[in-house]
C-alpha cells in the first residue's frame, strides 16, 4: 500500500492555527537559509591553507553535490586512489604508469584539492578560478560534464594553467584550439566511427555484407549530431543508408518507425535512444517480428543498468559502445590488481568513469615527473611529449599521446554486447573477452 | 585469449527464416523492396504493409481513445480541463506494477482493482482540490490541475524513484500473426480492453439512471439541480470515472509500455488532440477521434516520415480548431 502517501487528504488545520502555520513556514525558511550558508562555509573550510614545499597541488573539479553527486563521489575516490599510488602510500602493481611516483621531483607528494561544480558550468568556472588563484594549484583536472569542462578549462586557458580532462566526451572540447587543454578519453565522434570500423572487421570475419545500415536516432541535439556524423562516415566508407529516421523523443508508439525500417530491411541498425525509447523500440521490434543482423546502440538508454534489468532476455545481443568494461580485468592482470585496490579502499568496482578519472591523474603525474618542475610551461611541455604505452594503463587504449589539439590520439573505445544479462567486450578483437554472437538470434528462438 | 581466437559465435539458436530480415516466409514483399539511399521521402507501400500499418494505428488509437474519454467526460460535465489526467494514467500504471511486483497479480487480473483505486483517487482529488475552485476564474482552475500534475509526478518520483520499470512477464505476451499482419498480444488485449471500457462507459451514460443524471448535469447544471440531481455528487462521479478510465488505460498498457513518473506527458498531448477532434465533452466523439488520431499518426509517420508524426497530429489539431472548432461530435 505504497500509494497511501500520494492520496491521503491533508490534515485540515483549525482556523486559529493559520498565523502559526505562517510562522512555521517562516521558521523553516530561515532554517533552510541557515543550513545553506553553513553548508557553503563548510565547503570553504574544507581546504587546509598549509602550503608545504614538497607538496604539489592539483585542482580536481567534480560534481560532488547535486544530481550527479553519486558519480562525483566515485570519480573522487578514483582520483584519490591514483594520488595515493603516485605518493607511494599504496604499493602499485608493477608496470602501472602511476607507480613510478615522482622521482624527478625528489619524491615530492601530490595533493588533490577538490572543487565541487554541482553540475553547473558557472560554478565550475568559479571553482577553477578559486583553485588557481587562491589554492595555487599547478594543474587542473575534471570535470566529467562536458559543458562544465568547457567553462572550467576556459578559466585555465586564461590563467595559463594546464587542464587535463579525463572523462568528457563532447568532440567540440578539443576543437577550440586551446593551448592548455589536454584530453585523455576518446570523444564521441571516435565512438561513432568505431562502429564503422567494427562493421568492416565483422564483414571480414563472417564474409557477410553489412553495408546497408538504418540510422535510427532521437531528434534532440545528440541524435542530430550523431546522424550527421554517421551520414558523413557512411559516405566516406561506402556504406548504404537504407533508412534514416530522426524520431521524436519520448513517443507513445514506434510502430511507424519500426515499420519503415522493416520495409527498408537493413543488415544493421544504428540507434541512439534514451532509456524509455530504447525499451519501447525493443518492444516494437519484437511486436512486429523484426530484427536486423546487428543492432548497434549508441550508449545512453541501452547502457543503463535499468535497460538490462527490465528487458531481460529481450535485451540480449544488443551491441553497444563503452569506454571500459569490468570484464577487461579477466584479460589484463593490471586492471584486476588496480580494481582490487579500489575495492579495498572504497568498496566499489571501477567503471568507465572512475577508470578514466584514475587514468587522468596518472597521466598528469607522469607529466609532472618528466617536467621535473611545477612551472605551468614545463608541465605543458611535458604533457605534449607524453608517450605512455598501453601496458601502463588500465584502459583498453593503445596508449596516451596527445596531438596538436590536445586530444589523446591513441584512445579507443570498446564495443560490448549483452550476453547472459551483462555487457561483455567483443571488439576490438584483441581485447575481447567473448566472441560476438552474430547474427542476433530470432525473438522466438531464445 | 587473443586475436584470432575471437571471431563469430554461431547463434545459440538457429534463425527462423520467417523472422530474419530479408528472409523468406511471411514478408516476401518486403524483400523485393530496393533499399536505395536516395529514397528519403515516402516509404514503398504494399497491401501487406498498408494493412500492418493500419492495424498498428488502430491498436494505439484505441488506447488514445480510452485516455481521452476520461478527459472529455470531466470537461463535459464541469468545464474543467484536467492537466493531471496523464498522471492518473501514470498512477494506473504504477498500481499495476506494484500489484505485480508485491503481490504477483497480473496487470490484466488487477484491472478491476486499478479501476477502483483510481476511481478513489479521482474522487479524492475532486473533494480536496477541484471542489474548492469550481467558481474560481478559469486561470486558477488551469493552474490548480497543472499544479496537481506536478505534485503527482513529484510524489511518484519521490516514492518510486525516477527509474523506468517494466512488467517482465504478463499473462498476455508474445505475438499474434494473421497472415502477413503481425501484432503483439499485449497491444491487442489493451485495444480490446479499451473498446470494452469505452463501450461500458457509453452504456452507463445512456442506459442507466445514474449515467443519465451525469449526462443531464453535463447538458445543463442548473436544470439538473432543479430536477433533484445532486451536482456535487455528479462532479465527484465524473472525476472518479474519468480517473478510472485513465487508470484502466494505464493498467492495459502497463503490459508493454515502460513505467516511469513522467510517462503521462507522453500521452497527455495526444489526449488533448483527441478531445478537441472528437468535440469537447463527447465520449463517442473521443472514441472515434482516438482511432482517427492513431491511424493518422502511424500511417502519416510511415508515409511522410516518423520525424513528422507529431507535427502531423498537431497540424490536425490546428485544422480542426480552424475549420470545425466544436470537433466531430461536439455540441455547438
Amino acid at each position: 500500500m505504497r500509494f497511501a502517501p500520494a492520496i491521503t487528504e491533508p490534515t485540515r488545520l483549525p482556523k486559529g492555527s493559520l498565523p502559526s502555520r505562517r510562522q512555521t513556514i517562516k521558521r523553516l525558511l530561515a532554517a533552510a537559509a541557515l543550513l545553506t550558508t553553513t553548508a557553503l562555509t563548510g565547503i570553504g573550510l574544507d581546504i587546509a591553507p598549509a602550503h608545504a614545499e614538497d607538496e604539489i597541488r592539483i585542482g580536481v573539479i567534480y560534481p560532488l553535490t547535486g544530481a550527479a553527486a553519486s558519480t562525483g563521489v566515485e570519480l573522487k575516490a578514483a582520483a584519490e586512489l591514483a594520488a595515493a599510488i603516485v605518493n607511494k602510500e599504496i604499493p602499485a602493481p608493477p608496470g602501472l604508469v602511476a607507480g613510478i611516483g615522482l622521482p624527478n621531483l625528489k619524491g615530492a607528494k601530490i595533493k588533490l584539492i577538490f572543487g565541487d561544480h554541482q553540475g553547473n558550468p558557472q560554478v565550475g568556472a568559479t571553482e577553477a578560478e578559486r583553485l588557481i588563484t587562491s589554492e595555487k594549484v599547478v594543474a587542473l583536472t575534471g570535470a566529467y560534464f562536458s559543458n562544465v569542462t568547457a567553462t572550467a578549462s576556459q578559466v585555465a586557458e586564461r590563467y595559463g594553467v594546464p587542464f587535463l580532462n579525463g572523462e568528457s566526451s563532447s568532440a567540440s572540447l578539443t576543437q577550440r584550439k586551446f593551448k592548455w587543454f589536454f584530453r585523455t578519453t576518446p570523444h564521441d565522434d571516435l565512438f561513432v566511427g568505431n562502429f564503422f570500423t567494427f562493421l568492416g572487421d565483422m564483414e571480414k570475419k563472417t564474409g557477410d555484407t553489412l553495408r546497408s545500415v538504418a540510422l535510427f536516432n532521437e531528434n534532440t541535439l545528440w541524435g542530430n549530431e550523431t546522424t550527421k556524423l554517421q551520414v558523413k562516415l557512411s559516405e566516406e566508407q561506402k556504406f548504404t543508408i537504407a533508412e534514416k529516421i530522426l524520431y521524436p523523443a519520448k513517443t507513445t508508439q514506434m510502430t511507424s518507425e519500426v515499420q519503415r525500417i522493416k520495409a527498408a530491411a537493413p543488415a544493421v541498425i544504428m540507434q541512439s535512444s534514451y532509456l524509455g525509447d530504447a525499451i519501447l523500440s525493443m518492444k516494437t521490434y519484437k511486436e512486429l517480428g523484426f530484427l536486423p543482423k546487428m543492432l548497434l546502440a549508441n550508449d545512453a538508454g541501452f547502457n543503463d543498468s535499468e535497460f538490462l534489468k527490465t528487458m531481460g532476455k529481450d535485451g540480449e545481443f544488443v551491441i553497444s559502445r563503452e569506454v571500459w568494461a569490468l570484464d577487461q580485468a579477466e584479460r589484463n592482470p593490471l586492471i584486476k590488481q588496480v580494481n582490487e585496490l579500489m575495492q579495498k579502499r572504497s568498496g566499489v568496482n571501477f567503471n568507465g568513469n572512475s577508470a578514466r578519472a584514475f587514468t587522468g591523474i596518472a597521466v598528469l603525474a607522469d607529466a609532472l615527473d618528466r617536467a621535473g618542475s611545477t612551472k605551468p610551461d614545463a608541465i605543458r611541455e611535458a604533457l605534449q611529449k607524453t608517450d605512455i604505452p598501453a601496458s601502463g594503463l588500465i584502459m583498453p587504449w593503445k596508449g596516451v599521446k596527445f596531438d596538436a589539439s590536445g586530444q589523446n590520439e591513441l584512445g579507443t573505445g570498446i564495443i560490448v554486447q549483452v550476453q547472459g544479462g551483462q555487457y561483455v567486450t567483443v571488439w576490438p578483437f584483441d581485447v575481447a573477452t567473448k566472441p560476438v554472437v552474430y547474427p542476433m538470434p530470432a525473438w522466438d528462438g531464445r | 585469449m587473443h586475436g584470432g581466437t575471437f571471431g563469430i559465435a554461431t547463434p545459440r539458436v538457429p534463425l527462423t527464416p520467417a523472422l530474419s530480415p530479408g528472409g523468406e516466409g511471411d514478408m516476401p514483399l518486403v524483400k523485393s523492396l530496393p533499399a536505395h539511399p536516395d529514397r528519403k521521402k515516402g516509404a514503398a507501400m504494399t497491401a501487406d504493409i498498408l494493412f500492418q500499418v493500419l492495424v498498428s494505428g488502430l491498436l494505439i488509437g484505441l488506447i488514445y481513445a480510452l485516455v481521452a474519454v476520461g478527459l472529455t467526460l470531466i470537461f463535459g460535465v464541469m468545464d474543467i480541463v484536467n492537466f493531471a489526467h496523464g498522471e492518473f494514467l501514470m498512477l494506473g500504471m504504477y498500481a499495476s506494477f506494484w500489484a505485480f511486483a508485491l503481490f504477483a497479480i497480473d496487470p490484466i487480473v488487477a484491472l478491476p482493482l486499478t479501476a477502483l483505486l483510481l476511481f478513489a483517487v479521482g474522487v479524492i482529488v475532486y473533494q480536496t482540490v477541484i471542489r474548492r475552485i469550481l467558481k474560481a476564474p478559469m486561470l486558477s482552475q488551469i493552474f490548480a490541475t497543472f499544479g496537481l500534475m506536478i505534485l503527482l509526478r513529484g510524489l511518484a518520483q519521490f516514492f518510486w524513484k525516477p527509474d523506468h520499470r517494466l512488467i517482465p512477464h504478463s499473462l498476455v505476451s508474445g505475438n499474434v500473426a494473421f497472415g502477413p499482419v503481425q501484432f503483439g498480444l499485449p497491444q491487442f488485449v489493451a485495444a480490446l480492453g479499451a473498446v470494452g471500457v469505452t463501450g461500458a462507459l457509453w452504456m452507463f451514460l445512456h442506459r442507466t439512471r445514474l449515467g443519465t443524471a451525469l449526462e443531464a448535469t453535463a447538458i445543463d447544471r442548473e436544470a439538473a439541480t432543479l430536477m433533484g440531481i445532486d451536482g456535487q455528487k455528479m462532479f465527484a462521479l465524473a472525476w472518479g470515472i474519468g480517473a478510472a478510465c485513465a487508470g484502466l488505460a494505464g493498467g492495459l498498457i502497463a503490459t508493454f509500455f515502460p513505467i516511469f513518473p513522467e510517462v503521462g506527458s507522453n500521452f497527455i498531448l495526444i489526449a488533448f488532440v483527441v478531445v478537441v477532434l472528437g468535440g469537447f465533452g463527447s465520449v463517442t466523439g473521443a472514441f472515434l477521434a482516438g482511432i482517427i488520431v492513431g491511424l493518422i499518426e502511424v500511417l502519416g509517420g510511415f508515409l511522410v516520415g516518423p520525424e513528422y508524426k507529431t507535427a502531423i497530429v498537431l497540424s490536425l489539431l490546428l485544422i480542426v480548431l480552424l475549420v470545425r472548432p466544436r470537433g466531430l461530435l461536439g455540441k455547438a
